[in-house]
């Protein structure tokens, strides 16, 4: 018997294989195809202090390899989200990773505090998404704005956090050190890659928003050699997430230096995917003859 | 209901008008499970399409465990599934959304285009009298299959058939009634009719569509607006994968 167990600041996940927050609800609606007991862990879609309305439809495009998606952060807020998905995710021996996105510090301290009582396991702070107009990514390009709102909701939190960063910036590792600096106990990366497609028979933008995060195995290539560089530069530990389709893409993410890895646009496309990369995870180990997956974190230097 | 994702085999294809397809796929984990106005993501073979086509179910045939599907070749997806013969493999995922809510009510079907498909479901469903309109730009499909159900009229944009215009004006030149609305078709077709109902102090029951990601109510791409805060959401819109595809008129904005 192989071990898949992992530890990010403290927290065992049974497995490295978590859910990339927003494509995957609460795991309600992935629970009818998928036993979310064979989860790491589950990372909710963001919520904030109060509910969200999102962007105007159409909020998705397809692209080569990939797709667009400005969703806008829609969520039911935290009452509702702590009165229903909390106790939802707790039926599952799964670690519960709840993120947290806002529009100003207020709103990211609001959320970190009501959720400091909850039974969650970690918090992962969305400092890095592409498609609201105030707060998310605009704490997430500057290095100095990085490490304030780590270093002020590291104050406020009970729990470890995770700062999700963004691929969005010249330089990756300037922003990871940032946000160690400022305490964040494990970093996640990538986010989506701001893109836009135009629909030339409409002759407009595909998306109402105009742009839109690109993810999809597209990006894959890009989010490796992030995860490589943080890696080498930061002490904390590292999901990596972008494109993971299969366990053999999980497994490049490891081998560069991710303790965990989420899985996200595979879920539309297959949603058994987050049990099936699991499974051939712990396969890889047995036919390349690893022991412990620990073996192989950021084996390749 | 329980939804699953399978490898379909392909019954048979053909072309029954320009770019229009009709598939019959055995599917019987879905077929057992469907109801009319249900939907299908049908998955494409190829890396660089990611996402999965939902299109609309058109028969179900129970008994066979089939499903049918007619759709309208609009991009890279439902070409390569146009191209698709008899023994070929197709993943789909189903059955997906609510689907119509049928009542024993005189009855009035309307489709428009590419929404007149899952209306032939619901005809072959209802245990009642019940008239279908249906709107084309000018080719016609799927009108013999209707004409031997019953009271059938079509209207079209060029007048080369029926009557000339829309499914409202198809409406009124027959003079229908009905006590109950089902519709699908695009959007200004779904805001007229929603108008006509209020009008007429009756209720509609109307499919939407949207572009869809995940097809389970998970991602939020395919929202539409609510006129009250939706249950789920706690904001004003509705998932049109899950809570959908079909709505009472009057509790979505259009």
């Amino acid at each position: 018997m192989v071990s898949t167990k992992v530890n990010l600041a403290g927290v065992e996940l049974k497995n490295p294989v978590m859910t990339a927050s927003g494509t995957f609800g609460s795991g309600k609606e992935y629970s009818e195809f998928v036993d979310l007991n064979r989860l790491g862990a589950v990372v909710t879609k963001g919520v904030a202090n109060i509910p969200w309305p999102g962007n105007p439809t159409p909020r998705i495009a397809e692209t080569y390899g990939g797709m667009l998606n400005a969703i806008g952060l829609q969520n039911p807020g935290i009452d509702v989200f702590v009165q229903r998905d909390i106790p939802f995710l707790q039926q599952y021996d799964t670690k519960i990773i709840v993120n947290v996105c806002g529009k100003s510090t207020e709103d990211y301290c609001e959320v970190v505090e009501r959720l400091n009582d909850e039974p969650i396991d970690m918090m992962e702070i969305n400092i890095s998404c592409p498609n609201v107009k105030e707060g998310g990514i605009a704490f997430g390009q500057d290095a100095k704005a990085v490490e304030a709102i780590t270093a002020e909701l590291k104050k406020r939190a009970k729990k470890p956090i995770i700062m999700k960063l963004s691929p969005n910036v010249t330089n990756i590792v300037e922003m990871a050190k940032a946000a160690e600096a400022g305490g964040a106990d494990v970093l996640s990366l990538i986010n989506t890659l701001t893109g836009m497609k135009i629909d030339i028979n409409r002759k407009t933008f595909a998306l109402a928003n105009k742009t839109g995060g690109l993810s999809g195995p597209a990006i894959k290539p890009v989010a490796v050699r992030m995860v490589y560089q943080v890696a080498n530069a930061v002490k904390v530990p590292i999901v990596g997430m972008g494109g993971i389709m299969t366990a053999e893409d999980a497994m490049e993410f490891i081998l560069a230096g991710a303790t965990a890895v989420s899985v996200g646009t595979a879920n539309f496309v297959n949603p058994y995917a987050t049990v099936e990369i699991a499974e051939g995870i712990e396969k890889y180990l047995e036919v390349q003859g690893f022991k412990d997956i620990n073996e192989c974190i950021g084996l390749v230097k | 209901m329980s939804k699953t994702k399978i490898n379909a085999v392909v019954a048979s294809q053909e072309k029954i008008a320009t770019g229009i397809y009709s598939m019959w796929l055995d599917a019987e984990p879905i077929a057992k499970e469907a109801v009319p106005g249900q939907f299908i993501s049908v998955y494409s073979k190829d890396g660089a399409n990611l996402l999965p086509r939902p299109i609309s179910i058109c028969e179900i045939d129970k008994e066979n465990g089939r499903l049918r599907i007619v759709y309208r070749v609009v991009g890279k997806g439902t070409d390569e599934f146009s191209k698709c013969v008899a023994g070929d493999t197709l993943a789909i995922m189903g059955p997906l959304g609510n689907g119509f809510t049928l009542k024993s009510k005189k009855a009035l079907l309307i489709g428009g285009g590419i929404g007149v498909p899952p209306m032939l479901e619901l005809a072959k469903s209802l245990d009642c009298e019940f008239a279908m309109v249906a709107g084309y730009r000018d080719e016609l499909f799927l009108n013999e299959e209707f004409e031997k159900l019953g009271n059938f009229y079509v209207a079209t944009d060029d007048g080369s058939v029926g009557t000339k215009g829309t499914v409202i004006d198809a409406i009124k030149a027959n003079d229908i009634k009905a006590d109950i609305i089902y519709a699908c078709g695009p959007i200004p077709m779904l805001r007229a009719i929603k108008e006509y109902a209020i009008e007429s102090g009756i209720e509609a029951q109307i499919s939407m569509e949207e572009r869809m990601a995940c097809g389970i109510g998970a991602c939020l791409a395919c929202v539409c607006k609510s006129k009250d805060k939706d249950e789920h959401t706690n904001v004003n819109n509705k998932r049109i994968c899950k809570d959908g595809p079909v709505f009472d008129a009057r509790e979505v904005e259009l």
